[in-house]
This record gives structure tokens, sequence and C-alpha cells, in this order.
């Protein structure tokens, strides 16, 4: 019987202003949104990689299966194609999805599985003590890049819209009700959903001030504009310091990947029948 | 003893395979077991391939260093095979692009008579050798009908102007009225896990094992299954154990490439106690290797692949109908133990066509996990006696269900407290007693051949048809054990009794299996290794059997 507040009682070892609470709770607000509106709490699965972020799955008092570095977005296509009734959520980091994972990110968005993927994006590896990850800006000095690192980040949400996601969204963990907001818009979208939060790593590398400073909310921007999301995900390239929008870029409902595969109608004799209508066919 | 050997090439393109199994079919119609083999380069178009098919009055699984007929459409057919063939060798080729002692027939012009795609090429050379075999056109009809799908009447004309080319040379008789399946190793694996429950079967494609994720996906029209091919084998391996998690009984299949990049979500579905069974299909390594070759240099690895101690099951079927069932037991036994499960085979019994023998397949029942029973709050990895635990899937009301690749306590939350990393591994050392339970019930070791002999070959995997028929020749024993992991000692030391010469037949160049009954105290005198991707012919056995002995 999980408990009232969905909380574990495993203890928290979270650094003291770490982003991943306001996630945990936005997430877990956003689950009881859920909840109320009709969704059983059994049928809520987390899947989490490896990382900080992780935790989230200790933490939080649902179904959760706490995956291998890399590897939430395969094993929660699995759990989708075995029950498409389930609703299934991955937290990972930037590490695991745009790192060790990256490919089953972008096949994800591909096939339209529909899964949400929330990417605690830190922009460091915390956990392993403080490495450059792929949205660490140029420079920037990592335990593994004493002179800083060589190479620009990517831009995940171009990388998204170019991979054919349907839900295109950015937060930060520097706004719990926004991002609880756009938490609870990406469950209750149908398809692949993608959020990417920027959040707040307190130890190794802490963006408040500038995500305070150059963060906004999107307003007038329109979600069903395929071109005007990939104007607007450009004007931050996680190096520069422009401007940084909250929301959603970019929103389209398609055919899920679930939905295509074939729900088959058992024949009445059952395999055996099947297997010895095989067998007479290879005489 | 009637023993045939069909010798069937052309060019990567030419639908060699398919004629190798028409002329398996129509042995099958005239009562005879058969066997075919199928080599190829790993290329599409314009390389050598060809099949042996054999045929013989009993049950066979390897092919012979002669051939009785060959059956040439490309010049290398008759030129890359020359020490096959023997004083009466009944050679038919496609007059057209082959020259060559014996009886041409010229496809094309028949072909353009006819005004019939260069595919059917084939059934004019199959109808031209069964009347060269003396094989009733009635035989040819019964078989182009039934394995002909596209067009048969077609093919039938084609195939009579094929069997009025050329006269009866080497008259085949009726063997008996037999008929059986005839089927690749790789669907019997898939038939075998389909009766065993199958829900999900998730690959990348790589040879020797790409035709199971073909025929899976084939009879997802017929069966409850879901197939998927995803982006890589890691995917591969984290969805089927997504797939398991939910509730789904979910198997992989892969070759050593591919199950390198599985092996961390392999060590994960050993601590996280979520079932998957990989069908890890063996060809000639290390690397890249021999890609469309066999071999098998792969035991050791898939014995201790992956980081970490948690118990495995490890079966290795030497026959179709050991394939079918160990297939369907593995898939039993890893989820009533809740481990991973490997079905190794290779490229010689994945790829290779066989006559399948039905009465011969009894999947024993290996019994049902037991229910979960309701002792409070749910734990996904609560201590039981056998270490095994209630395993349930989401969703599940009332129950909170973890897992974990972290060490973790009985909830499935991640801990680092010494006691509960010793307690878990206790755990995990029960399970692997438990899987031992189940092993010990069935039987994992198979003893063929002369039973007083006081000489034995030592083989597992495809290489135990073969293996029996040198021992049966030379009045030796055969000793496989299916079973490789848990080890079934005590059974293999009884199957031993009365042995002073023990060899083993391996296609790896260390004895890998040999390495593995030394470490259990049993002593192997000689191994006789195959280091060149081609399964041993009976004579190359016979001969190599003779020099250890």
């Amino acid at each position: 019987m999980p408990s009232q507040n969905l909380i574990t009682g495993a203890q928290n070892t979270w650094c003291p202003g770490c982003g991943n609470f306001t996630i945990q709770f936005a997430l877990r607000n956003a689950i009881q949104g859920l909840v109320t509106d009709g969704i059983p709490l059994e049928n809520i699965v987390l899947v989490t990689g490896i990382g900080c972020h992780a935790k989230m799955g200790d933490y939080l008092d649902i179904n959760s299966f706490y995956s291998i570095h890399g590897r939430t977005i395969p094993v929660a296509t699995g759990i989708k194609l075995a029950n498409p009734d389930l609703t299934v959520i991955c937290c990972a980091g930037d590490g695991d999805a745009y790192a060790e994972g990256l490919d089953h990110l972008i096949f994800a968005a591909k096939r339209n599985t529909d899964i949400t993927v929330i990417i605690h994006n830190n922009r460091v590896y915390g956990l392993t003590t403080g490495q450059y990850t792929p949205t660490s800006p140029l420079g920037f000095r990592g335990k593994s890049t004493p002179e800083g690192t060589p190479e620009e980040p990517f831009n995940p949400l171009s990388l998204m819209l170019a991979s054919g996601a349907g839900f295109v969204a950015r937060s930060t963990s520097r706004k719990m009700p926004h991002l609880a907001g756009i938490i609870g818009q990406a469950l209750r979208h149908k398809g692949f959903s993608f959020i990417d939060v920027l959040q707040i790593c307190a130890t190794y590398f802490n963006m408040t001030e500038l995500y305070d400073r150059q963060g906004y909310e999107l307003s007038g921007h329109d979600t069903a504009d395929f071109q005007a999301a990939c104007r607007k995900v450009e004007e931050w390239d996680y190096n520069r310091n422009s401007p940084i929008a909250f929301g959603v870029f970019y929103k389209q409902e398609k055919t899920c990947f679930e939905e295509r595969f074939r729900r088959h109608q058992p024949s009445p004799g059952g395999r055996e029948e099947q297997i010895r209508a095989f067998l007479e066919r290879k005489r | 003893m009637n023993d045939i050997s069909v010798l069937t090439g052309g060019r990567a393109g030419d639908g060699i395979n398919s004629a190798g199994l028409l002329v398996a079919h129509l042995f099958n119609h005239m009562g005879y077991q058969t066997y075919m083999y199928f080599d190829y380069p790993s290329l599409i178009k314009g390389g050598h391939n060809f099949t042996i098919t054999r045929a013989a009055d009993q049950k066979i699984g390897a092919h012979r260093d002669r051939c009785d007929y060959l059956l040439a459409l490309s010049q290398d057919s008759i030129d890359l095979h020359r020490e096959l063939i023997h004083d009466s060798t009944v050679v038919l080729f496609d007059s057209g692009r082959v020259q060559g002692d014996g009886q041409g027939i010229p496809v094309e012009e028949i072909l353009n008579a006819e005004k019939a795609p260069s595919v059917m090429g084939n059934s004019c050379i199959i109808g031209a050798f069964a009347k060269a075999a003396g094989i009733p056109f009635k035989v040819v009809e019964t078989v182009i009908w039934r394995q002909i799908p596209k067009d048969p009447e077609k093919n039938l004309i084609i195939a009579r102007r094929g069997y009025d080319a050329v006269g009866e040379k080497r008259v085949i008789p009726r063997a008996g009225d037999t008929c059986c399946p005839l089927l690749t190793g790789n669907e019997v694996i898939g038939l075998g896990l389909l009766h065993g429950g199958l829900d999900a079967y998730v690959a990348y494609p790589m040879t020797p094992t790409s035709n199971l994720l073909h025929f899976l996906a084939g009879t997802a029209r017929d069966f409850p299954i879901t197939v998927v091919h995803p982006e890589n084998e890691i995917a591969v391996m984290l969805m089927a154990l997504g797939f398991s998690y939910a509730g789904k009984k979910t198997a992989v299949g892969t070759s050593g490439g591919g199950f390198c990049l599985m092996t961390e979500g392999f060590s994960f579905s050993g601590a996280s106690e979520v079932p998957v069974v990989v069908v890890m299909g063996q060809r000639t390594g290390p690397s890249t290797g021999l890609p469309t070759y066999t071999g098998q240099a792969d035991l050791q690895f898939i014995l201790h692949a992956g980081q970490g101690e948690f118990p495995r099951l490890v079966v290795a079927p030497g026959d179709p109908e050991q394939a079918y069932v160990w297939s369907s037991i593995a898939l039993s036994l890893a989820w009533k133990c809740q481990v991973p499960a490997v079905i190794l085979v290779d490229k010689t019994l994945c790829e290779g066509t066989y006559s399948l023998d039905e009465k011969a397949i009894v999947v024993p029942d290996t019994g049902e996990p037991e229910p979960a029973v309701d002792s409070g709050p749910y734990r996904r990895y609560e201590i039981t006696g056998n270490g095994i635990s209630p395993n349930r899937h989401p969703p599940s009301r009332d129950a909170v269900i973890k897992v974990n690749s972290y060490a973790h306590d009985e909830a499935g939350i991640t801990t680092e407290r010494a006691d509960m990393v010793v307690i878990m591994t206790e755990k995990r050392q029960n399970k692997a007693r438990a899987l031992k339970g189940e092993t010990d019930l069935l039987e994992c070791v198979k003893t063929y051949g002369n039973k007083d002999a006081s000489t034995a070959i030592l083989c597992w995997g495809s290489t135990l048809l073969v293996c029996r028929e040198v021992a049966e020749s030379r009045g030796i024993r055969v000793i496989q054990p299916v079973v490789l992991s848990p080890f079934p000692e005590a059974s293999l030391k009884v199957a031993l009794s009365g042995i002073m010469d023990l060899i083993s037949v391996e296609e790896n160049a260390d004895g890998q299996l040999r390495t593995l009954c030394s470490q259990h105290g049993i002593a192997v005198n000689h191994h006789i290794a195959k280091l060149d991707g081609r399964p041993f012919s009976v004579e190359e056995l016979e001969a190599r059997l003779k020099e250890a002995i």
C-alpha cells in the first residue's frame, strides 16, 4: 500500500539546495493530479537511469524500474508496448539521455512512443563528482577537462524537434509551479513527451543566477507551428547568455508507436493448434 | 543403407537455399530423413552459395565429403567442388551458364519458351533432378504445390520441362512412408518458445539468428506475440526487461557481437531478478569474424558474461527436437526461478534444415511459479525459503513494485547496508540452488551410442548429430551435456561411468567444454578442435577421431 504523500521512507541523500527536490515534488503533484483525474496509481510506472536524478525511483512511492545508466527509454518502451494502459514516465539525467543513451531518446521521439521523458538537465555529472556533459557550455572546467571542455554543447530541444517529438518543452527547477504544470501537460499528451528541465546542481554547477536572470516564460507562442518552434528553441544554444524560454515549444498529436502494433485476435485452437498447423505446412 | 547427398550450387541471389530445400522435400516425400547444410558468404549478390542436402533412412544432421548429384547453376558449383565429385556422381547443370561433364539443361531457353521469370529456373533444375533420380513426377507435383506458394502452376510447367529434358541416371528407391516437417533450427527454437508461452520477442538482426526474428515477426499474425526490432542490442535487452517487468514472457536473439552489447543488461537481469531468455547463435569469431559460418567459441563467454555473480540457466540443444524442448524449458525455468537464461546454439543448428521427429518432442512439465501470497505490504525482493520472491506486475492493486539495478532491500529500495548486501547475495545463491533443483529433475546429460564402450565423445550443441553418426559406426559412446549452467556434474559423472578415454569434439581452439569439465574434476584426454567455421563432415570427424585414438 503506497503512502498517502507518495514519498517512501528512504533516506534522502540529495545535497541541500539540489534542484531534484523541486522536480520530485513537481512530479509528485503532477502524478497526484493524474490520480485525481481517475488514473489508478498502480497504472503509473516510473523508470529512472543512474545518477542523482535516479534516486527519484527510491523516493517516490510508486511502481519503479531503477534501470542502468542511459537506459530508461528502452525499458519504458518495453513496458508501454507490453501494456499500453500503463502511464510510463522516465526520469533521466543529461548524462543518461544525452550521452550514454542518446540513441534511445532519438528513437523514442521518432517512434512517438507514448511515454513522458523528464530530463534532469543540470549540465554536469554530479554523482561522479563533476565532469562535463553534452549540455555543459564550451570551456566548462570539470575534473575530466581541467583546461575547459573543448566541445560545444548541443541543443536537445532542436534535436528532439528534428527527431519527430510531438511534445517539446523546457522548464526549470527554479519554477516549481511552472514545472508541475508542464509535467501535467506532458503526462496528458498522447504520444512522446519531452521536457528538458534546467536543474540546479548546488555542488558542481550552480546556474541559479543565470536561469533567474535570463529565463522567461513563453507567451503568445503558437505550439502548433513547427517552424516557429524550431526558431524559438534556437534562441538559446546552451552556451551563450541569451534569453532562455520556459514553456511548451511544440505540441502535435499523432499516431503512437503502440497503436501501430497489431493487437492479435487469439485463434480458437490456441497456440498448440497453430504450432501443429505450421508443422503441417512444412511437410 | 540409403545415403544420398545432393549439392546444389549457384550465385548468391539465385535462391540456392530454396532450391536445396526443394530437393530435401522431394526426399522427404520419398520417405527419407533429411538434413540440409547451407553455405553462403556474407554478401547479397554474386558470391558462391551452395547447399548439401543429404537423405538417409535414419536420423542425420551432418553432411558428407561426397555428392551423388550435383545441380550446378553456376560454373563455380562444379569448379569449387571437384573433390566431392566421384565416378558415379550425376552432374546436372544449366547449360546456358555452365560447361562441364554431365547433363546440361537449357534453363534459359525453357524459361523463355514458357515466358517464365528467371526465378523459376530452380524449378527447372529440380524437375531435371527428380527425373535423373527416378523420383516420380507425382512427387514433384506434391512438393511444388505444397512448398511454392507463388504461381505453382507455372512452376510445375517449368519443372515438367526440366523433367523431360533428361533421362533417368541413378534411381533413388522409396525409403518409407514417413513425411516429416522440414524445419530450420531457428524455426524450431521459435516454436519451442511459443510452446513455452512466449509473449514478446525483441531482436536486432544478426546472423545466424536473424531468421528467428523473421520467423517470429511472421508468426505474430497467428500467435499473440509482439515482435520488436529496436535500434540496437542494448535497446533490445532493456526493452525485453521492460516487457518482462510488465508481465510478458520475453526472449531476445543475437550472436556474439550483439550479446557483447547486451551483457550489461544481462547482469541487470541477474541483479534485478527480471527474467529474460537470450537465443545466442554462435558464429565464427572473434569480433565480426566469419558472419555466415559456424563456431562454438562462446561457451566460456556465456558462462561468465556480465559483472558480478548471479545464477543463470544455459542450455545447448544439439538437434532440432532438443531445440524445441529446451527452448520451451528455458523460458519456463527463467520465469519460474526469475533468472536470465541462454539458449546457446550456432549457425549450423540455426540455419540448417532438419527432418523434425515430432514424436521425440516431449516437453516436461516444469511447473508453475509459486503464486504470490498476501503477507503484508508487497515487497518485490521478499526473502523466502528458496530465494524466489513473489513476482507481481503493474498494475497490481495496493502493491508498489520496485525493481532495481543497485543493491537493494526487500522492497527494492537502494541500500548500501553491509548486512543487506550479504542477505541479497545469499538470496541469489539460494535461487541458484533452486534452479539446480529444477534442472536436476530434467535429463541434463544425454548419452548415445554404445553404452558399454570405454571410449566416449564428449560434445555439446550442434556437433551432436555428427558425433552420434560417427560414434555409432565405431561402437563408442557419445555424452552430451545439454545444460551447461548450472553444471550437471553428478549426472555427467554417472554418464561417464566405465569410460577410460574421453575425447571432446568442439568447434573451438581451447576446448571450452573440456575446461569446464576439468573445473568439475572431469578429465578429458583429447580435444578435437574445428577452427574453420565449417561444420564437421562425417568423414572428417571419422579421420580426426582415428588420429586421436
